[in-house]
């Protein structure tokens, strides 16, 4: 293989281009659209770390959901029993409860495979759906929790509440930081490893590596940072609700992956940014039927552009 | 236990009648699972049209055996021209995108049956009334009939599979698609049959539901999470063991709602799911894990 | 009435048949030997269109028949048994033998006498007919492979590798039926590893060699000359 010469250049100035357009938002665009741009920044971080298992380890997974919804009521519990509450602490405890789960399915990843796999996600999501609708003393039940959004605060030093454009500010720094980790890992050895899992995991196998250690690891990467876009998610709104541990917003997650383009990273967030644009778009004129034609463009898409929207800048986005 | 005998008496029942349903649904899933790799994540929606069409038949005609009729063929014929033209492209991909096609397909026939039907349920009118004596308790007639049409509706299924030459031309095509075609059997033609017979026979459940529990346009997903879990407990593509997988779970979930509320009963073929994916991965009823 | 000219066939990236030419004529039997891997199976593969060539042309009494649909070349008289037999293992021996039998325009007293006639060649599949096939032997399951070709009573079987992994009883067999076949005027395109066999039936010997054909020659010749044979298959 030979070493590209300094296509870095290229790159950063297109990320450069991009955080500043993100960054500059809030002055530029009308509240209803700032919200817009800063949820999309959120479910394109869990868009993201769906990638991790999706598009570099090759293992399909409808179980987003559960980690993206228990990091969500991880936070809504710490924001609801902590006095005061606390940015970190309520980031901390929606990590703990998405990683508890992440344990379960990183479990399972290494004795099931494909349809197995995706269907066992599947059902995981809905187990912990019934629960939490269910258990309405704890959980809220159908109508979910409400709570205050935490001040910013670096401990000791600061505390002040978040202002609009401040909060949009902090996501776009948190899923920022976020991009450059997963970009960092999965151009490490170990992120190699794992796209050598997805081409062809019994000869990885064969050479020699724990194919099991590296799905485990995958998956404990995958649900932590879908736990943090849910505490993103619930710190933004306010609220939680078990429609979010719905299985099918895995399958939204999954269709925000191919449509943007599996295995980049970046692929998946303007995964999102195109569906959720389009749904904006689409249900100006069709209201709540905005699915049918979206389901369309999605299926023809899986049929005829599967690589997705920035499939075709994969090897440059890897590099 | 504490819980009187006619109660567990009346969910064995129950459990049976929801496990003849069910395995009306999950036959068709796993046929076409069999025979074209294909995981269904429509499979559900195509229960949810079948109800409404007969629903809609129902209201026309007055007769609730050509609006069971009307929905089966018309969910057939929908069910063959969507393999033939969505799902014959993605034949030999990877299995992730006919489960990612298919989910696009059932976001897409969910929101149409919105847009037709409203978001209100549709109750159907049961053919059969009246209620009759189940040792010292009543029972309604037409939950009974429902499981004797599910099973007889399974029964000729699987002798129209075990005789005859297009039984024959689909079970060659099963276990070896290359070898049917080298021997001239039209392999694209009997790939959309079978994926027709299945969405009829899901369609058929759905009819058989409505006077049951209604038919609304999210009833989709429920199907489709249990008809998978039942394949999977079942063994994929083993047309018997989901049969019995689907018993097996309905009478599972029905004595767990003695128990819990039926919401959370789900919760019990969750867990069969999981402990069978531990212990016996290629499916509980399968004679020996390979 | 089969030919093959200048056939390129990959199997994803690797190009296996480099420009293959061959020909049948009616009624003859033809060897095609060749060391493993030669291209011998994905020749017969791309005539039966389970492969598609990349280049080249496939013609079967005068028609171009490369970008069929797999499954037409049986009705036009193509019928293949492969490598590894690939019977239907969960169907019974009268099943797999209906697959080729069910076609339009049979009659139910011509399939009576197919089946008759399959049944006087190879008595066992009589005997086990109810029997699923993959209960039977090797040796019967490659029977029932050929017979299961002779019941779409084609005009040319390609057979590959009849004769592989069986006892000597069995081999002989197959030499029967290969003259039986042979009688009734049917076509024969026999790939083997196994010389003296293919060189007792042929007419004419194709000999190939990492995706072309090599050699070329009558069975005679080559029956009196084996130099040949040592060079390309090292026997």
């Amino acid at each position: 293989m030979t070493r590209p010469a300094r296509p870095a250049i290229g790159y950063w100035t297109g990320f450069a281009i991009v955080l500043a357009l993100l960054l500059a938002t809030p002055l530029v665009l009308p509240e209803f659209w700032q919200r817009f741009v800063t949820e999309i920044l959120i479910w394109g971080l869990l868009a993201m770390s769906s990638d991790i298992l999706i598009g570099y380890t090759g293992m399909v997974s409808f179980g987003h959901s559960a980690f993206f919804g228990l990091g969500m009521y991880g936070a809504a519990a710490a924001l609801l029993t902590i006095r005061p509450p606390s940015l970190w602490l309520t980031i901390i405890y929606g990590l703990v409860g998405a990683g508890l789960v992440a344990v379960f399915v990183a479990y399972f990843s290494t004795r099931l495979r494909d349809i197995y796999f995706a269907i066992t996600t599947l059902v995981f999501s809905q187990i912990f759906y019934v629960i939490i609708f269910t258990w309405t003393e704890v959980t809220g039940g159908e109508n979910g929790l409400t709570f205050r959004q935490p001040p910013f605060s670096i401990p000791g030093v600061l505390s002040v509440p978040f202002t609009r454009d401040g909060f949009h500010w902090f996501i776009v720094a948190v899923v920022t930081a976020s991009y450059l980790v997963l970009r960092r890992v999965m151009q490490s050895p170990f992120g190699k490893v794992l796209q050598a899992i997805r081409e062809n995991e019994p000869r990885t196998r064969a050479i020699g590596y724990h194919v099991e250690r590296y799905k485990i690891v995958a998956v404990m990467l995958s649900g932590l940072f879908a736990g943090l876009a849910g505490v993103l998610y619930a710190v933004q709104n306010k609220f939680t609700a078990p429609d979010f541990v719905f299985f099918l917003i895995s399958g939204e997650v999954v269709i925000f992956n191919v449509m943007g383009g599996m295995g980049t990273l970046v692929g998946p967030v303007a995964g999102a940014a195109f569906f959720l644009v389009l749904r904006e778009g689409l249900s100006r004129f069709w209201t709540e039927y905005y699915l049918i034609p979206v389901g369309l463009i999605f299926t023809a898409m899986v049929i005829f552009m599967p690589q997705g929207l920035l499939g075709f800048l994969k090897r440059r986005l890897n590099q | 236990m504490g819980i009187p005998f006619d109660q567990i008496l009346i969910q064995t029942v129950n459990g049976l009648v929801n496990g003849m349903i069910l395995a009306l649904v999950a036959s068709g899933l796993t046929l076409i699972f069999g025979i074209m790799d294909v995981v269904n994540f429509a499979h559900g929606e195509l229960v949810m049209l079948g109800g409404f069409v007969g629903a809609t038949t129902l209201a026309m005609t007055g007769s609730f055996w050509i609006a069971l009729a009307a929905a089966a063929l018309t969910l057939a014929l929908i069910g063959a021209v969507l393999q033939a033209t969505v799902l014959r492209p993605l034949l030999g991909r990877d299995p992730l995108t006919t489960i990612l096609a298919t989910f696009g397909i059932s976001l897409v026939l969910q929101k149409y049956a919105l847009w037709q039907w409203g978001p209100s349920a549709r109750k159907l009118q049961e053919p059969i009334t009246g209620q009759f004596d189940l040792f010292y308790l009543e029972y309604p007639w037409y939950r009974v009939l429902t499981a004797v049409l599910a099973a007889a509706i399974i029964g000729a299924l699987y002798l129209f599979l075990r005789f005859g030459k297009y039984g024959i031309w689909i079970r060659a095509t099963t276990q070896d698609r290359v070898m049917a075609q080298a021997m001239g059997i039209p392999v694209p033609v009997v790939l959309a049959v079978v994926f027709g017979i299945g969405a009829g026979m899901a369609a058929a459940s759905g009819v058989l539901f409505g006077p049951l529990g209604g038919v609304t346009q999210t009833m989709g997903s429920d199907f489709t999470l249990r008809a998978f879990i039942v394949v999977v407990v079942g063994g994929m593509g083993n047309l018997g063991g989901s049969i019995l997988a689907a018993i097996f779970l309905s009478l599972i979930e029905a004595y767990a709602s003695l128990v819990v509320s039926p919401a959370q009963a789900v919760i019990a073929s969750f867990v069969v799911l999981i402990l069978v994916q531990l212990f016996r991965p290629t499916g509980l009823f399968v004679p020996t894990p390979k | 009435m089969l030919a093959l000219e200048n056939v390129h066939t990959y199997y994803g990236k690797s190009h296996i048949l480099h420009g293959v030419s061959l020909e049948v004529n009616p009624g003859e039997v033809v060897g095609l030997l060749g060391r493993n891997g030669v291209g011998k199976s994905t020749t017969l593969k791309t005539i039966m269109g389970l492969v598609r060539p990349s280049d080249g042309s496939v013609r079967f009494e005068g028609r171009d028949i490369a970008g069929m649909a797999p499954h037409r070349p049986a009705h036009l008289g193509i019928a293949y048994v492969p490598e590894d037999r690939r019977i239907f293992r969960l169907l019974s021996v009268l099943e797999n033998l209906r697959t080729g039998l069910d076609r339009p325009g049979v009659s139910e007293a011509r399939k009576d006498e197919l089946l008759e006639k399959v049944y006087k060649h190879f008595p066992v599949l009589r005997e086990r007919r109810s029997q699923a096939g993959g209960t039977l032997s090797g040796g019967e399951q490659q029977m029932l492979a050929i017979a299961r070709a002779m019941m779409l009573e084609p005009r040319i079987i390609l057979l590959d590798e009849p004769t592989e992994g069986l006892m000597p009883r069995m081999v002989s067999q197959i030499r029967e039926i290969i003259h039986v076949l042979h009688r009734e005027g049917v076509a024969i395109l026999l790939v083997e590893q196994n010389v003296p066999l293919t060189l007792e039936a042929a007419g004419r010997v194709y000999i190939m060699e990492k995706g072309v054909v090599r050699h070329h020659a009558p069975a005679g010749e080559l029956r009196a000359n084996q130099a040949v044979i040592h060079q390309y298959l090292g026997v």
